[in-house]
């Protein structure tokens, strides 16, 4: 190998502007090569380059969502932002509960790597997400995991769901983070293309918060944690092939189909010469990023750190650029000194690597010492690589030779936006006409009795244990409430009981069926589970999972999603405190079904007064709170028995959600279940089996409709005196049916349907994901 | 108040709530640091769970060569009562200080669940608390969970009464001989797959049945 390295410098860029440079395989675009010469008064050096074309990805600029996302500020008003402390545009949201603690919470997606590798793709999703929440002053307190794969008996379904079950496990089990809920959903639409989203909620006293952003001329520039190595590196690549002439593997760069097809928006353009065939997938190690959360603690603690950011995507890159960028001066940084792991690493490689557990601080220099002595104690390499300066340049030098001089704002923040076009796809009126309205029902009580444990064993609605199993629930000592529960809940105040509860939702077929009001009931949905566990609801995040936005189509869904989403926040009056967009996802050349997760936040005075998933004890009366109408399009019914997706999907009503929550927090409720995919038939399945008891049911009009419709803003719940309740209901205007009462049997009877055996229906329930997966 | 020493290694997990546990016990809680050879005047220690270094090599292979660990085993053998839990229990197999080994889970999988127990022995610091054969429920959750011995060690922990908690309903790693715990011949050093330190408290666990744990070594040390 021929390792005579040409570093290309500001100066050399200057005196050789006709230098072609492979701007279109790093995914830039003409115009947007052109730009970059503007800004800079000449061409790019490799390094630039290498910068503004991951910075200016779709992934991190945002360059086609940008102008739908305003919509979400435009929408939040004085009100709902009074207890934001952070929005927005930062690492992640943060939310004042009240008590001196903030919380901070995110949701983000993997989707890509996890195809590609689905151990590591999701282990590193889990931990970017946690180095999000820890770069805002917070100790990660738990992460959740909205999962979606391909159909669950599809061959490859069973490479990639094992996988990313067990890097989501095995990066969150070593971090000491319990897993508290999440998704897991199977549709063919991700076949070639799952969703891998990872949440982490965290939590800071108020005082604590941490922003990105380098102050202070002279302050120092630290990175610290893991080295820096060639994987993560993608397009980058084919930078090093121009530079390192007389590979063995010759000049000329290699495709990776693989990472190519699979990874669009993070890899536009993935080639590798034979001495760089290094995974474009990061890889992670857990046991360092444990370590890196107690010291940057520890750091916080000691109030050492002026600004800090996580090195995620794009690593230095991203991490110099936006720090620079969100200060009041200039930076400069010594790349040399940047400890590696790899030899021959060229400048444009060590900013673009994406090797994973790195952060970056920036410290005053009387801090500097004490600084190093928080990270010789917990064994974590630090490095000071620069300082911030007085200029408004980000100056970075190799070995005393300029390789970058750019404003930071340009790489950062000044990225292209893109109006791309939006049309409503002219199939929409097929899809909204073709309604369920004329599929064969079920009438007999044993046909019904039939399809309610034909649907419980149906891979969309059957048991999570095979999943959640093989996550530590636990560890930390503050879960109150996890999975199979409606919400995940941790204590945050041991001595106060004062909590936060989280759910993430989406029904992807509502929001095919009519993205805006699909948005909403994704929201509804996190919304009501939240107000079940008896907690408030205060704030939502996002990750918005679409197709292409080359396609106009896409961008309806995309545009409509955004607008249901930020019109619902106003309604309900919680705002949305971040997010993150991933779009180009697609099997073959069609596009996932919209998937907009929405994440709700809520917090609860006492956990102690929490309200348990399932049923109340025997005696208890059973209420359904909503009304139930014919409402089967986009149902789980109409796509387990009949393949089917037409129509609209069930009426959104939030103004009832937020009566429903605000009676379950009226108290009187010894248990509750919310009702959603599958209807009552699944939510009184699932309560009689998570208690382990069970009840006698009486049904009001169409038992079909009754059992398995999906009508939104409807909650099952448990009470121990009827009347006070039920006039509680009246007063609050909501309407409500007496279903039965919670039986010392176990057994599900339902006047007639028939009876339902709790080990018969535990036996179907349980066995679908152990039977596909093992 | 009697004392008891909580190690902190890198990467480990389950150490805060160890001394949760400790503190509801009616303990004091004190937080030993794995670089320290100082065991700070505890009565007892308490090896908790988690990841330490990893589990790079072998999981407890590298934890037992840090300094504190020179300390836990010179005070072991001089009779301080020491509860190692997960983790902690493979560190003390790797320490010397317990026989046998603990294997990748037979399932190959992480497995977190509400787990039944039987206390098969009451005569140790650690279990004096309980009832004779008394039936509990504690988290298990690990990787690495599966006991394995020689069968000639099998034979002497159980020949000794040395079997000090046994997986019952369901075996969840393939244990041999459902082995969930086990003690030195003396009793005061136990070390267990299970999370007593998760069992404290029906509002974060599935009950309370790990809190007589903490509260028989408190009995023990001041007997």
């Amino acid at each position: 190998m021929t390792t005579t390295v040409h570093v290309d410098t500001t100066g050399h860029a200057a005196s050789t502007p006709d230098t072609p440079q492979p701007y279109r395989e790093l995914g830039l675009k003409d115009d947007e090569y052109t730009r970059i010469r503007e800004i800079l008064g000449r061409r790019p050096t490799d390094a630039e380059l290498a910068m503004y074309s991951v910075m200016w990805s779709e992934h991190c600029s945002y360059k086609s969502s940008k102008v739908h996302l305003k919509y979400f500020g435009e929408t939040t008003t004085e009100e709902m932002r009074a207890k934001m402390l952070a929005g927005i545009g930062e690492n992640a949201g943060v939310v004042d509960i009240g008590d001196g603690w903030a919380i901070t919470f995110k949701v983000e997606s993997h989707n890509h790597p996890s195809y590609v590798e689905p151990y590591q793709g999701a282990a590193t999703g889990v931990g970017g997400i946690v180095r999000d929440i820890l770069a805002m002053g917070a100790r990660p307190l738990a992460v959740m995991d909205p999962l979606r794969f391909g159909a669950a008996d599809a061959p490859d379904t069973r490479r990639v769901l094992p996988g990313v079950v067990a890097g989501v496990g095995g990066y969150g089990n070593c971090l000491g983070l319990p897993n508290i809920g999440g998704e897991v959903v199977f549709d063919p639409s991700y076949q070639g293309n799952p969703l891998v989203n990872a949440l982490c909620v965290g939590a800071m006293r108020v005082e604590d918060l941490h922003l990105a952003h380098a102050s202070g001329a002279g302050n120092k520039v630290i990175l610290f944690g893991a080295r820096t190595g060639l994987d993560g590196i993608g397009g980058v690549s084919v930078l090093a092939s121009d530079t390192f002439a007389g590979d063995e593997g010759g000049t000329e760069p290699m495709l990776d189909p693989a990472s190519r097809s699979s990874a669009p928006m993070l890899d536009p353009a993935s080639r590798s010469s034979a001495r760089k065939k290094l995974p474009s997938v990061q890889v992670g190690d857990p046991f360092t990023e444990k370590v890196l959360i107690e010291c940057c603690l520890e750091l916080f603690r000691e109030g050492i750190v002026v600004g800090i950011q996580d090195l995620g995507g794009a690593g230095l890159s991203c991490a110099t650029s936006e720090l620079a960028s969100a200060g009041d001066g200039g930076m400069h940084v010594y790349l040399e000194r940047v400890p590696l792991r790899a030899t021959g690493m060229t400048p444009a490689e060590i900013l673009s690597s994406e090797s994973q557990e790195r952060m970056c601080a920036v410290v005053a220099p009387s801090d500097v010492d004490a600084f190093m002595r928080v990270c010789r104690k917990w064994d974590v390499i630090a490095t000071e690589i620069g300082e911030v300066t007085d200029g408004d340049r980000l100056v970075i030098t190799w070995h005393g030779e300029t390789v970058v001089d750019v404003p930071p704002r340009t790489v950062a923040h000044e990225g292209p936006v893109y109006e791309r076009p939006v049309s409503r796809p002219p199939v929409q009126d097929d899809i909204v006409a073709a309604t369920p309205d004329a599929l064969p029902r079920p009438s007999t009580s044993d046909e019904l009795r039939a399809e309610i444990l034909r649907m419980a064993g149906s891979p969309n609605l059957s048991s999570r244990r095979w999943v959640t199993e093989q996550y530590d629930r636990y560890v930390r000592g503050g879960t109150v409430l996890a999975q199979p529960s409606d919400a995940g809940m941790i204590r945050i105040d041991e001595s106060t009981g004062r909590g936060v509860a989280m759910s993430c939702d989406c029904n992807g077929r509502y929001t095919y069926l009519d993205p805006y009001a699909g948005a909403q009931l994704a929201l509804a949905e996190a919304y009501r589970n939240v107000a079940t566990s008896g907690a408030r609801p205060v704030a939502v995040t996002n990750c918005l999972n679409f197709g292409s936005p080359e396609d106009p189509g896409v961008m309806w869904q995309f545009q409509q999603a955004v607008r249901g989403l930020a019109d619902g926040c106003a309604e309900l009056g919680i705002p949305v405190t971040g997010g993150n967009v991933s779009f180009y996802n697609q099997t073959g050349t069609t596009a996932i079904l919209p998937t907009p997760v929405v994440g709700v936040l809520g917090v609860i005075d006492d956990v102690a007064s929490r309200i348990p998933t399932g049923l109340g004890a025997p005696g208890d009366t059973l209420i359904l709170l909503g009304e139930t109408h014919d409402e089967l399009a986009g149902s789980e019914w109409a796509h387990v028995v009949h393949g089917h997706l037409g129509g609209q999907p069930p009426v959104v009503n939030l103004a009832r959600e937020a009566v429903i929550a605000a009676v379950l927090r009226d108290g009187g409720v010894s248990a509750a279940h919310d009702l959603s995919e599958g209807g009552l038939a699944q939510a009184l399945v699932e309560s009689t089996l998570v208690t382990g008891r069970g009840c006698d049911v009486e049904l009001t009009g169409d038992p079909f409709v009754a059992l398995f419709s999906e009508s939104s803003a409807r909650v099952l719940v448990s009470v121990p005196d009827p009347d006070a309740f039920t006039a509680r209901c009246a007063e609050a205007g909501l309407p409500w049916t007496r279903l039965g009462a919670v039986s010392a049997t176990s057994s599900l009877r339902i006047e007639g349907v028939g009876e339902l055996a709790l080990p018969e229906l535990s036996e179907v329930w349980e066995g679908t994901l152990p039977a596909l997966f093992g | 108040m009697s004392k008891i020493g909580v190690i902190t290694f890198p990467g480990t997990l389950d150490d805060t709530d160890a001394a949760r546990a400790v503190r509801y016990a009616g303990g004091e809680p004190v937080a030993l640091w794995h670089g320290d050879a100082d065991l700070r005047g505890v009565d007892a220690v308490i090896v908790p769970g988690g990841f330490s270094y990893g589990d790079y090599l072998r999981a407890g292979a590298i934890a037992r060569f840090a300094p504190v660990m020179g300390e836990v085993v010179t005070a072991a053998r001089g009779g301080m009562p020491v509860l190692g839990i997960c983790n902690g229990f493979q560190i003390l197999c790797e320490a010397g200080l317990l026989p046998g080994a603990l294997l990748r889970n037979a399932g190959l999988h992480f497995v977190c669940r509400d787990q039944k127990l039987r206390v098969e022995r009451t005569s140790t610091a650690w279990t004096g608390g309980y009832a004779d054969g008394a039936e509990i429920v504690i988290p298990v959750k690990n990787m690495d969970g599966r006991f394995a011995a020689s069968r000639s060690t099998v034979d002497e922990l159980e020949g000794e009464g040395r079997v000090v908690f046994r997986y019952t309903d369901v075996n969840p790693n393939g244990s041999l001989s459902d082995i969930a715990g086990i003690s030195s011949a003396d009793g005061r050093i136990v070390g267990l797959m299970p999370h007593p330190e998760h069992a404290i408290d029906a509002l974060t666990g599935p009950g309370d049945d790990g809190l007589a744990m903490f509260r028989s070594v408190l009995g023990t040390v001041l007997a």
